[in-house]
């Protein structure tokens, strides 16, 4: 029953974007934290979605296939004071782009939405079919 | 006699099949609007329901002549209507052909026409129930 699998399909959707949006807030909290439990300051994150089977059907649901660190170049402040400064007075601050993870949350907010209305229109599909015969 | 009532009930049945198993083609081209190198997929439905009713499939046939050669429409299907691509509108460049308001108009059009096949299959049984019962 192909309607049944929109659950499946949107749900997995679903939990993917909540898993970038989780991924955004982790950027967000930590866009100061210039150091880490290696030592390292905080390397910004971003979830890989690859499209997925799910269920017996055609259709392909969503997965997140890894969460990998951006390796762009932490951006250095100068800031003698600073208790974590190197000789030069720099300090690393972590590679997260404030503007970038606020799109990225919108998107990811949006395409949440989107997919609870996939998932209401079905149910409402499945409720009528219910009715067929009555 | 039971013959007649499936030919009664046929066309919206066949209809109703379809129209789920499009459902679910849009919904996961909505679920995987984010994903890189994603594929838009859709069916033509009135070539599906034009095939599924006849009998027939919409597929090419390919012959054979030799072992090496690869069997023709083995790709996905929808009660024997190849699932096609969508031709985009906007490419991005990230290789996913979604256009989420094509998408998103496409899937409310598909649910009001279930829904419609659902109140004519709906009507069909009534008046197979107001004839029997005079």
């Amino acid at each position: 029953m192909s309607l049944f699998n929109i659950f499946n399909v949107a749900g997995s959707a679903m939990t993917a974007q909540s898993q970038r949006l989780n991924v955004v807030a982790s950027n967000l909290a930590n866009a100061d934290s210039t150091t880490s439990a290696n030592g390292q300051p905080y390397h910004a994150k971003q979830v890989v979605f690859s499209a997925t089977q799910v269920g017996a059907g055609d259709a392909q649901g969503v997965k997140v296939l890894a969460v990998v660190e951006d390796n762009a170049p932490m951006k250095m402040v100068y800031d003698p004071k600073h208790p974590m400064a190197n000789e030069q007075g720099y300090v690393a601050m972590p590679n997260v782009n404030v503007v970038d993870e606020m799109v990225n949350m919108i998107s990811a907010s949006r395409a949440y939405q989107n997919n609870v209305e996939v998932l209401n229109t079905s149910k409402t599909l499945l409720i009528k079919t219910l009715t067929i015969g009555q | 006699m039971v013959n007649k009532l499936d030919d009664a009930l046929r066309f919206q049945q066949t209809a109703l099949t379809l129209r789920a198993g499009r459902q679910e083609l849009l919904a996961a081209n909505i679920a995987n609007a984010d994903t890189p190198n994603f594929k838009a997929r859709d069916i033509d439905f009135a070539g599906a329901l034009q095939n599924a009713l006849a009998g027939t499939s919409g597929k090419l046939p390919a012959a054979q002549t030799s072992p090496a050669h690869l069997e023709a429409g083995t790709g996905s299907s929808v009660m024997g209507a190849p699932v096609l691509y969508r031709r985009p509108i906007q490419p991005t460049a990230d290789g996913n052909t979604v256009d989420m308001d094509v998408e998103r108009a496409e899937f409310a059009d598909n649910a009001l026409r279930y829904e419609a096949s659902v109140k004519f299959i709906s009507e069909d049984i009534k008046q197979i129930m107001q004839a029997i019962q005079g």
